[in-house]
């Protein structure tokens, strides 16, 4: 790299590594004759690398005094690894006094010009367009719900909403936006600046993190440029960090956790010094943010926990370490990179169910315990509703686990009988329908009857209901009581049916006993209890359980769902808990459900009032698997939804918005020319690994042994995390997006970039080779710049495009890029 | 062998392979050569014969009726007698194989294997139970013999043996028509021929090293030409070799040149010679097969030419297309469907409630359309005039009388096309039912061919083209392949050709259709396996199993496998983890143990590689699919005993040693026995009431709920 040397002579306020690069012709000869291959060392790239072989290793024994001088100079690090050399210098010279007060300040140019070009590129116009693009909706909506302090159920943990709520939060936003649709104007009551603020300001420092990274890899500043400039002027990185979404912010915190950890190896020769605990749990903390903004962080911990067991694999190999120093390595990883992880995003979830504390639309999707937390909604039917079922009780009952389209389901009854022959010609007893319902409804209410008696109120003081109690349903508007028997129920004939008894005077006779078992009666009490106890209703004749087949039923049982009886006892679908709950007063017991007269004051002392809440713990594993098994569900195409397969060689982008009248569009797309040398790269690793493994193998040493060290480490770390970041979404059945890629994106912009290094210092022997190469690189920047230039109408959506222009930004023809009909 | 640590650099690693080799040799000398064992073990060995051949002869005409599977693969032998076109997702040569068993112990291919449990009556079934349970049978003793050549210990031989031997579940599987126990043969014998040529790898490119080396090649070749699940044997083979191709690498006095020549001698064995092997099983097949039958709408249409008795043998159907024509449209693509529709709406929430048009891979009268000029019906009267390329036309059901449609709704599955309905009342639609016919290389105004013609229909009115793939509806379509409008006009999967022509106005003429050739051929039957594989999907109430399940269930031995497995990898563990703090044993002990371990290793991977995979499938699976990983298993377990035989001997005193030694495979044997003792039944047959009662001899069995017994 030919200009690399005019370009250093002419800046005095070059960083650290210039300065390096300075002293190399002097410290060139040194480093050739001292390391073992003798090659042709007359690079400057090299020379630097071979500098940083003699600081850190103990080849540099012979301690040269420009060698000494210049690991002082590095400050940071690798000085600490040599002290005597330090102190051998230092007699020979006499010392220099220290100031009294100064501040040494060292400034990176390039890192910093990195920086602020990106801040520009990503928040350049940041308010336009003024209207709701794409995923925003989603995304705006919860911050809105965070700023209105109201519960909501979403897919993806909670940091990334907070942090955009945190930006509402500095904007005044009062929540009043509805979201309701993509392209919807923001009236001037949003904070659209402040909104795009914290997404556009981590997608920036993706620059710096990537630049820093690629330097604690190990390789040099100029491939540290590089690599931070390809993530500055990738399009689709710039695009994704424009806007109200969270995958910048995951962006960040993996490459956070990627630069802690080479941080925290870097001091691997001053174990359990105070940095190495701070980089420590720095890996730590980035790895929980990075899963509490979106699971695909999982893919992180995977990859780092891989690198940490092979590092304590070789620290076990350390014979100089004895079991107790194994066993401290080995607590001390658990400790910061298990515990912490795991504490921080409990902690985060904690935040977000103080935050969003107030009933709101999804409450119906949790359990009625969990509901009743919430304040609002609810609570406030219930708080004064009394505690303990007793015989007399009117209650509705709730499907507990069970979510259809959605929505929870009560315990439904109506006049409407099962038809006498299904369409199958199977027959049924014609008896009134049970169905589970998913609307509240005066038809959901039900009283509980003690079998041994006629009357249907609660005596003073109320007979409560123990564990394994027999016990009889009658339906509130009815007063027929549900009944199960051994006839094959409508949609799953190999279940029982569940009706309410009419008595036809046929060989069919009632059999309408349910015996109550608690689901954890050791937890509970022995009462059956409002909301908390979780039951199943227990057949007594058939010893089959009261479920919810999930399936609906025909036009005759109006869409609702089918409830039948199972042997199989032990399953979620059988779980109920009462959710609404009076007493019914003695003169009034045959009119019930709907009149607020109906229950009796003075017969309970306990309300809901004086019960327990469900703790955080509770409300955060109903929360959490709620959220998991929630996942599975997304499977439908979108139009612009597009396959792993196609990925790599982006062949299909996304289109997020659309100027209402123009072609001026906002697409989701990177930057083809470096997407399609990322791939060139990978395969690049792949062949070259190939090439010099087989080599050695027959002894044939191409590098030294700490580049070669390098190059492994960057093919597990990179590569492993490109593969990582990737092939599972081959194995994931819902809906996929470009954007997915995006963490993958960033490995492979990684080893693109020191892939060019790696070519240049180790594939080119020749002078002129590296010189060739090193000009046709900077050739290759450039049109990479121009790409990003070209594309840039696609990523801001400024400038309105003629339907010519869209066509000529089309290069593949499977993308679909859209051309308005004017 | 030692594969030592890799850090450790190139020049150790070669040592240790060094060693390895050295250690072969030792062994063959000091262990105590088959020749000096002798008669002690080739008297056990006959008894694993007998024993084996017993068992498994034993009541092999039992049940007189059809089991299960042997309803698919006994009627599929039949095809082969009687020559008629079918198709399987597996590949050809085991149902070739009990064809052949079929027809040369005189079963005559007219029996219809309808369904389980028809009686076989006067048939001639037992040759080919017979066929299958000799191959099924091979597999206790070539287990004996390999686990002897890994570790030369009688004991762990034997318990290898009685393993298989007494499972009754391999013993069920082995006693039916079915493709698994010609499979499970196959396996055993590429890792039996491969241990075999570990053994002589210290005489590189004798006779036996090649002999060795040609069988593991054709074994594997045959077990992939059973059933696909032989690509996990192709790999573990694969692994070995590269691991032992890696090894000679790394040794340093090996000049390149016998490097690469142990290279080329690997490539010809285990990469030419299997292709060769596999292809042939198809040729044979093409070769066979020659008449039409039931797999005929699964081909694209220049398959079907070449099949006798297919209306496109020799076609003789009017060439040229023209208005009025009731036609069948196939699409053109490997395993494409034909063009179909039927009395059934597409559910609500899916675009409009229209009816359906997929593609149907069976032929069927409702795939029969009638093209018509795009502004008016046909009348009789109209004198005959050919569609030409470019022309606009519609194309109308002839069963439901509605027109092909489509609008700008998106597809029921593939939502960025558009969805496909059949519309109108009695051929009359609207404007949105006019297509344009485009003939790919045809010339302006030229003629549509029968079947030769590769057209494309492109919406007048939208611009998007017919397209079909391989995605299935689910239930509400039939499972049939999903027809949709791709806005992207040149994707390859729109193009159709016309497979069926009737038109009485016009004269039938004979043309040749082009053949396609045998390379066509196999690429085309192999595109279409791959599609029906995917489309396998469980039906209700039907008998499948997760892949976690398997280990767990069944008998004894299978648990006491799963125990020897977790035992196995805790002690790999435990042995990494010595050798990387740098324990080292004594030399006798040490050497054993490396190749004992060795062994067990890559028993180990054999397993992972026949289990772990089924994991990712998509496909149902059956319980049967675990077999060939219990194989590499039973085996694991016998040389993990021989380990545990080997720690004991170098830890204990002689007479401790010789104590757990007899009474520990006494024990084990005992057990074995029992298990089979008490399960029996269930192989030979089943007789009396199910489990649940307790008068049953099933009573008592049902250790874990979910069996079905």
């Amino acid at each position: 790299m030919p200009s690399h040397h005019h370009k250093k002579n002419r800046d005095p306020h070059r960083s650290k590594h210039s300065h390096r690069h300075h002293v190399t012709p002097k410290q060139q000869d040194r480093t050739a004759s001292t390391s073992e291959e003798t090659r042709g060392v007359d690079d400057d790239d090299n020379s630097s690398l071979s500098v940083e072989r003699e600081d850190t290793s103990s080849l540099s024994g012979n301690g040269s005094e420009v060698g000494s001088v210049e690991s002082r100079d590095q400050g940071d690090g690798a000085s600490a690894i040599e002290p005597s050399l330090d102190s051998a210098a230092v007699k020979w010279v006499g010392p220099v006094r220290a100031p009294l007060l100064s501040i040494k300040t060292e400034i990176n140019i390039p890192l910093v010009l990195l920086t602020v070009v990106a801040m520009a590129t990503r928040m350049w116009r940041l308010e336009y367009p003024n209207s709701v693009v794409f995923d925003e909706m989603h995304f705006g909506r919860f911050a809105s719900m965070y700023i209105r302090r109201t519960f909501f159920f979403d897919v993806h943990p909670p940091l990334g909403k907070l942090i955009i709520a945190f930006g509402a939060y500095l904007g005044d936003f009062s929540g009043n936006f509805t979201w309701e649709r993509i392209g919807a104007d923001y009236p001037s009551a949003v904070p659209v600046w402040y909104l795009r603020l914290f997404p556009a300001l981590f997608g920036s420092l993706l620059v710096p993190l990537t630049y820093q990274t690629t330097v604690e890899l190990g390789y040099n500043h100029w491939t540290a440029t590089l690599a931070g400039g390809m993530v500055l002027f990738e399009n689709s990185l710039v695009t994704q960090s424009r806007f109200l979404l969270i995958d910048s912010f995951l962006l960040f915190f993996i490459l956070a956790t990627l630069l802690c950890l080479l941080k925290f190896w870097r001091l691997k020769h001053s174990p359990f010094s105070p940095s190495w605990w701070a980089w420590l749990a720095g890996t730590g903390a980035m790895l929980a943010c990075a899963c509490s903004v979106k699971y695909v962080g999982v893919f992180t911990v995977l990859l780092v926990g891989g690198m940490i067991f092979h590092e304590l694999w070789t620290l076990i190999g350390d014979k100089r370490l004895t079991v107790h120093d194994l066993t401290s390595h080995f607590l001390a990883r658990a400790g910061l990179l298990a515990v912490l992880p795991v504490l921080l995003y409990l902690l985060l979830f904690n935040l977000h169910l103080e935050l969003a504390n107030r009933s709101g639309p999804h409450d119906e999707m949790m359990t009625s315990a969990f509901q009743a937390t919430l304040e609002g909604g609810l609570s406030r039917i219930t708080k004064s509703q009394p505690v303990s079922i007793a015989y007399g009780s009117q209650i509705t009952l709730r499907h507990t686990h069970g979510m259809f389209l959605g929505r929870p389901c009560w315990l439904h009854s109506h006049l409407s009988t099962y038809p006498v022959r299904y369409h199958d010609n199977r027959g049924s007893s014609a008896q009134q329908q049970v169905t589970c319902y998913s609307f509240k409804d005066i038809n959901n209410w039900w009283i509980v009857k003690d079998p041994r008696r006629t009357t249907l109120y609660v005596d003073d003081p109320p007979k409560l209901i123990h564990h394994g109690d027999i016990i009889q349903l009658v339906h509130g508007t009815s007063s027929r009581a549900l009944n199960s028997h051994n006839v094959a129920a409508p949609v799953s004939p190999y279940s029982q049916e569940v009706t309410c008894y009419i008595d036809y005077n046929i060989s069919l006779p009632a059999q309408n006993l349910w015996r109550v078992e608690l689901v954890d009666s050791a937890d509970e009490g022995d009462t059956w209890k409002s909301i908390q106890s979780h039951i199943r209703l227990v057949h007594v004749n058939t010893t089959a359980a009261l479920k919810v087949s999930g399936l609906q039923l025909p036009d005759w049982g109006f869409h609702q769902l089918e409830v039948v009886s199972d042997r199989l006892i032990q399953q979620d679908a059988t779980v109920w808990n009462v959710e609404e709950h009076k007493y019914t007063q003695v003169d009034q017991a045959d009119v019930v459900g709907n009149n607020e007269e109906t229950f009796n004051q003075a017969t309970y002392e306990d309300t809901m009032d004086d019960q327990p809440l469900m703790g955080f713990l509770g409300k955060f594993a109903e929360l959490q698997w709620k959220m998991l098994s929630t996942n599975k569900e997304l499977q439908q195409e979108h139009k612009y939804s597009s396959s792993p397969a196609e990925w790599p060689l982006m062949e299909r982008g996304v289109a997020y918005w659309l100027h209402p009248r123009t072609n001026a569009q906002i697409h989701f797309m990177g930057n083809p020319l470096v997407w399609w040398s990322g791939v060139v790269g990978i395969l690049g690793y792949v062949a070259l690994l190939g090439v010099f493994l087989v080599r050695r193998r027959r002894a044939c040493f191409d590098m030294d042994d700490e580049s070669w060290q390098r190059y492994i480490l960057t093919g597990e770390l990179v590569l492993g995390g490109w593969v990582l970041h990737y092939v599972p979404f081959f194995l994931m059945e819902r809906t996929l997006f470009l954007h997915h890629y995006l963490p993958a994106l960033v490995f492979k912009i990684l080893l693109l970039a020191v892939m060019v290094e790696n070519i240049h210092t180790h594939v080119l022997r020749w002078p002129v080779h590296r010189h060739v190469f090193s000009a046709l690189c900077a050739v290759w920047v450039t049109c990479i710049y121009f790409t990003y230039r070209k594309f840039a109408p696609l990523t801001y959506g400024n400038s309105d495009l003629s339907a010519d222009e869209v066509t000529d930004l089309k290069w593949l023809e499977s993308w679909d890029l859209l051309i308005q009909v004017l | 062998m030692g594969r030592g640590k890799q850090q450790n650099g190139p020049t150790q690693t070669a040592a240790a392979a060094n060693g390895g080799r050295t250690l072969t040799k030792a062994r063959h000398q000091g262990g105590g050569t088959p020749a000096e064992l002798g008669l002690h073990v080739w008297g056990v060995f006959a008894a694993v014969v007998a024993l084996t051949l017993g068992t498994r002869f034993y009541k092999l005409e039992e049940p007189d009726h059809i089991c299960w599977d042997e309803t698919h693969f006994g009627k599929m032998g039949s095809y082969y007698i009687n020559r008629t076109f079918f198709f399987d997702v597996h590949p050809p040569l085991g149902k070739m194989l009990i064809g052949l068993a079929g027809h040369l112990t005189g079963y005559d291919g007219a029996f219809p294997f309808e369904k389980p449990g028809d009686k076989y009556g006067d048939t001639k079934y037992v040759g080919m139970r017979s066929f299958c349970v000799s191959l099924g049978s091979t597999v206790v003793p070539l287990a004996f013999l390999t686990v002897w050549e890994l570790t030369w210990s009688l004991p762990a031989a034997t318990l290898a043996a009685a393993l298989l031997l007494l499972d009754t579940g391999c013993l069920t599987l082995s006693q039916y028509i079915l493709l698994d126990p010609i499979m499970l043969c196959f396996i055993m014998g590429a890792v039996f021929c491969q241990s075999k040529f570990d053994s002589v790898s210290n005489r590189p490119f004798s006779v036996w090293w090649w002999v060795w080396m040609c069988g593991a090649g054709c074994f594997i070749a045959l077990a992939f030409s059973v059933k696909f699940v032989g690509l996990f044997i192709i790999l573990w083979v694969g692994l070995k070799t590269v691991s032992d191709l890696w090894d000679l690498l790394g040794d340093l006095t090996l000049p390149l040149l016998v490097i690469f020549k142990h290279f080329l001698a690997r490539t010809v064995c285990l990469i030419v010679l299997p292709a060769a092997i596999y292809i042939t099983c198809f040729a044979i097949h093409f070769h066979t097969l020659y008449k039409s039958g039931s797999g005929d709408g699964f081909m694209s249409s220049a398959f079907q030419s070449t099949l006798e008795g297919n209306k496109l043998y020799q076609a003789n159907m009017p060439e040229d297309i023209a208005y009025g024509s009731t036609i069948t449209l196939k699409n053109y693509r490997p395993a494409g469907g034909l063009l179909h529709s039927h009395w059934h709406l597409y559910p609500e929430g899916l675009g409009a409630q229209q009816q359906q048009i997929t593609a149907y891979t069976h032929k069927d009268d409702n795939n029969l359309w009638i093209i018509k000029r795009y502004d008016r019906n046909p009348i009789a009267e109209d004198p005959v005039q050919f569609v030409k390329n470019g022309d606009l036309v519609r194309l109308e059901h002839v069963a439901t009388q509605r027109n092909l449609h489509t609008h700008q709704e998106p597809a029921p599955i593939t939502k960025r096309h558009f969805q496909v309905t059949g519309y109108g009342e009695n051929g009359t639609g609207d404007i949105n039912d006019i297509w344009k016919v485009e003939v790919v290389g045809g010339a302006e105004k030229s003629r549509i061919k029968t079947v030769r013609s590769k057209v494309r229909f492109i919406h007048y009115m939208t611009g998007c083209a017919l397209h079909s793939h391989s995605k299935t509806l689910p239930k509400w379509g039939w499972e049939q392949l999903e027809v949709t409008c791709n806005p992207f006009t040149r994707d390859k999967n729109n193009l159709w050709n016309i497979e069926d022509h009737i038109n009485n106005q016009l004269p039938n003429g004979t043309f040749a259709v082009y053949q396609p050739s045998f390379l066509g051929k196999l690429l085309e039957s192999h595109a279409v396996m791959v599609q029906g594989n995917s489309g396998l999907k469980a039906k209700e109430g039907e008998v499948t199993s997760q892949p976690w399940q398997w280990p767990l269930n069944y008998r004894v031995i299978w648990w006491g496998n799963l125990a020897s497995l977790a035992g196995a990898m805790l002690v790999f563990l435990v042995e990494a983890v010595r050798t990387q703090r740098g324990f080292v044993d004594p030399p006798p002990l040490a050497e054993k143990k490396c190749s004992t371990l060795s062994a067990a290793r890559w028993m180990a991977m054999g397993w992972a590689l026949h289990y772990l995979p089924f994991y990712f499938m998509g496909r149902v699976l059956y319980f049967h699919h675990y077999f060939p990983a219990m194989l590499f298993q039973s085996m694991l377990t016998a040389i993990m005993y021989d380990y545990f035989l080997l720690v004991v001997e170098h830890k204990t005193q002689p007479r401790i040693h010789r104590r757990i030694h007899q009474w520990g495979t006494a024990f084990i044997f005992v057990i074995i026995l029992y298990s089979f003792y008490l399960f029996h039944p269930l192989s030979y047959g089943m007789f009396g009431p199910l489990a649940d009662n307790e008068t049953s001899p099933m009573y008592g069995l049902k250790w874990m709920e979910s069996w079905e017994i």
